[in-house]
């Protein structure tokens, strides 16, 4: 009898959890057929106008529920902090009356990339390109994203002034914000750091070393690091050569050859500009101190970082966040972080910084993307500069998330003050990147144009086969070229 | 009759709710997979294009996935062969041998099972540093020069994840025939002893046949863990570095399907992958048939 009972104990739960598994199941169609529906509309050519149609119906249930509506932002928990989102959503809702519900998350692709799968999309989501999931890049693809022109010319919630009008100028002009050449804004451009090369300066006074200015005066300075046990070079992972590269091909041929190269334009990796650069990289290759490349993964980057701190490495690109990031590493007596932007190719040239900047952007998907809409207008007020600009990390150092708005540094003090200014001491701001093709399987932009470099640093390969595989690559992106 | 027609329905009442769960959770995901390789479409779109085998005739030039097949094989031939050999080794001293400390060895070699492989990967981490690690530290002591092998570097990376991979993999493996190993019956030891069979015959010629259907089921766990194991120790040590160097089909697969937006490209390896390790293990399985030897 007790053996019976125990059986049909264990029958029992067998059958209640194999219910627990369909209910999840039938649950999910529900919720999947309306989305599906309209993520299918997104996708035609008329981007812009048809998700507002299809989402009439849940806004005006949200309108029974709430005054303003709700809306649902993704935001990607950086080095900033999540504070600063939940502060900005606060004010948001203040002024607006529109509810926001927050996710923030250090992997926001893992979060919400399983539900979006399923078909339920965030309204507003904040996630940068050159991440390594590529989730932002996916989207820009598939044309699955919300055209935001009219964003520019809205009003900013609280405010008299047009969006475009707070936005500091060439930010929305960008292949970054317009992917698709078609004059149509689709990613609004949020937190920017200027990038170049970044040093230990109280090493260089020390030492006596001007910071050079151009490539010629970076190989000399290079010789005599050397004679002191000093690498010239050093970088936390390729992902950084994205940067660096962009704004070497500005230095070397100007926002006209910038144009052509990242459109892909044949025989353009043939230019003398083309070959300045490969020549730079290669050369700078040499310079790199050796074990830069064995260590740089997602897991020892800092290593490479640390070479800079520690007096064995010169120079390194990267991005104002690196004060932030190392704040708690060791380091040599008298260091003093310095930036500096790519030299210019020839003596009286152009020196670039590279500003890289986030993206916020609607989902094709997305069930409100008229609240959304406001939301992003919100993000360039004065009320959300001063939040974002307010931020710390863990341990209370400030970590300002910078607004391309106009008139932001003064917000700004200390060792940004100094980063931000980088364009009024002369270097000039590159923006923009390689645009987007349709996927071509087994290739992305940084396997052909940057992780090669690590190959070039440890002899594997040889200038000429970095090169040609990106010459072979080229045609393949240009024939996909998502127009 | 009717006690048996109630019988069978309540065998039925009671498979139902695994066979259930496995087609919800098992077979239709695998079946989707297959679907989905033939088909151009990216992680997050609804709009996918069929295309046909395309995918699969695009993989066989695809030269990194070849890579990445080549260092999956790589793996599964030395981690399989080394662990093999040392959990076998180890297994045979610790069951048959009275040493000091028996049941400390048996911990210290399991320990590093239950440690997850995130941390696995920050410990050689330490080990493998260029500048400061363990291991060019302890080459440097003993060479009298300064050494700086490059451990995760294009030509050393693949090494490093197999002896990570064997360090993380053998405890499991010894305690598994340190089972089989102790329910052989002590008298076999003894009568072969009597004839004169020295310590190692006794071991190839009755230990190994008393445990070789448990031997032939641990190459099958070889083979699937590799495959996965190979994918998190990929993905937290190297990232597939440097410039592709160590590079596994599954991390390639899964550069493919979120990175690089093709995820019909990455379903079209994860279908191969799977046919892969199915084919290798069902001719594991046929290889390493014997008669089975009772006791």
């Amino acid at each position: 009898m007790k053996r019976k009972m125990l059986s049909i104990l264990l029958v029992a739960a067998l059958a209640t959890s194999a219910l627990t598994g369909c209910g999840k199941k039938s649950e999910e169609p529900a919720t999947d057929t309306p989305s599906t529906t309209e993520q299918d509309e997104p996708t035609n050519e008329e981007q812009g106008e048809e998700p507002t149609d299809t989402t009439e119906e849940p806004e005006e249930e949200a309108d029974n529920q709430t005054a303003g509506g709700k809306i649902e932002v993704a935001a990607l928990e950086g080095g900033y902090g999540k504070t600063i989102w939940e502060d900005v959503c606060k004010a948001f809702t203040e002024e607006t009356g529109i509810e926001v519900e927050l996710l923030t998350s250090k992997v926001l692709e893992d979060e919400i990339g399983p539900s979006m799968q399923a078909g339920d999309y965030p309204d507003v989501i904040h996630l940068a390109t050159g991440r390594e999931k590529g989730l932002t890049e996916t989207f820009i693809k598939d044309k699955n994203i919300v055209d935001i022109t009219d964003v520019l010319s809205m009003t900013v919630p609280g405010e008299d002034a047009v969006v475009s009008d707070k936005i500091a100028g060439g930010f929305t002009e960008t292949s970054l914000t317009n992917p698709y050449g078609d004059g149509k804004t689709y990613l609004a451009p949020m937190f920017y750091s200027p990038c170049g090369l970044f040093y230990n300066a109280g090493l260089m006074e020390e030492k006596g070393w001007e910071v050079p200015t151009t490539w010629d005066e970076m190989w000399e300075l290079g010789d005599k690091a050397k004679a002191e046990g000093i690498s010239l070079f050093t970088y936390p992972t390729t992902g950084y050569f994205d940067a660096f590269f962009y704004a070497l091909m500005y230095s070397a041929g100007g926002p006209e050859f910038f144009d052509k190269a990242t459109k892909y334009e044949e025989g353009i990796w043939d230019s003398e500009e083309a070959k300045t650069c490969f020549d730079i990289v290669a050369k700078l290759a040499t310079y790199t101190e050796p074990s830069t490349p064995a260590q740089a993964n997602d897991q020892d980057f800092t290593k490479n970082q640390q070479l800079v701190l520690d007096n064995k490495a010169l120079f390194m690109p990267n991005g104002t966040w690196i004060v932030g990031e190392m704040a708690n590493a060791p380091r040599e007596d008298g260091f003093k972080w310095g930036m500096t932007a790519l030299p210019a190719v020839k003596e009286g040239g152009d020196g670039y910084s590279y500003t890289w900047f986030e993206q916020a952007w609607i989902p094709g998907g997305a069930e409100n993307p008229d609240g959304a809409k406001q939301f992003i207008a919100f993000l360039y007020s004065d009320k959300a500069c001063e939040i974002f600009a307010s931020a710390v990390d863990a341990d209370g150092n400030p970590v300002p998330a910078v607004q391309p708005v106009i008139g932001i540094a003064d917000m700004l003090e200390g060792d940004n003050k100094m980063f931000y200014s980088i364009y009024d001491d002369g270097a000039k701001a590159a923006m923009g990147n390689f645009a987007a093709y349709d996927s071509v399987v087994g290739v992305t932009n940084r396997e052909v144009w940057f992780d090669p470099v690590n190959s070039l640093v440890s002899g594997d390969k040889t200038q000429e086969d970095w090169v040609n595989g990106i010459k072979e690559m080229n045609d393949q992106m240009r024939e996909n070229l998502v127009q | 009759m009717k006690k048996r027609s109630g019988r069978s329905a309540f065998v039925f009442l009671c498979a139902a709710p695994a066979v259930i769960l496995f087609i919800i959770f098992m077979i239709i995901p695998t079946i989707n997979v297959f679907r989905m390789s033939l088909f151009r479409r990216s992680a997050y779109s609804p709009t996918e294009q069929f295309i046909g085998l395309d995918n699969f005739t695009t993989l066989m030039n695809d030269a990194k996935f070849i890579r990445s097949m080549q260092n999956t094989i790589l793996l599964i031939v030395v981690v399989t062969i080394v662990t093999f050999a040392f959990a076998l080794v180890f297994a045979a001293i610790l069951t048959r041998e009275k040493i000091k400390g028996q049941n400390f060895f048996r911990i210290i070699f399991y320990i590093p099972n239950i440690l997850s492989v995130v941390v696995i990967s920050a410990i050689f981490s330490a080990i493998y540093d260029t500048n400061h690690g363990t291991l060019n530290s302890l080459l440097s002591l003993f060479s009298g020069k300064t050494v700086t092998i490059l451990w995760k570097g294009e030509s050393m990376v693949m090494t490093s994840l197999i002896i990570a991979m064997v360090w993380q993999a053998i405890g499991y493996y010894m305690v598994m025939y340190m089972a089989s190993m102790a329910s052989v019956p002590q008298s076999l030891y003894e009568s072969a002893g009597l004839d004169g069979a020295g310590k190692i015959t006794q071991f190839f010629q009755v230990t190994l046949p008393l445990i070789w259907t448990n031997i032939r089921t641990t190459l099958t766990f070889f083979i699937i863990s590799t495959i996965n194991m190979a994918f998190l120790f990929v993905k937290a040590m190297t990232s597939g570095g440097p410039n592709g160097a160590s590079e596994v089909a599954l991390s390639y697969m899964y550069k493919q399907a979120y990175t690089n937006s093709s995820y019909g490209y990455g379903m079209a390896i994860g279908a191969l992958v799977f046919l892969f390790s199915f084919g290798l293990s069902a001719l594991v399985n046929v290889v390493t048939k014997r008669e089975p030897l009772e006791f």
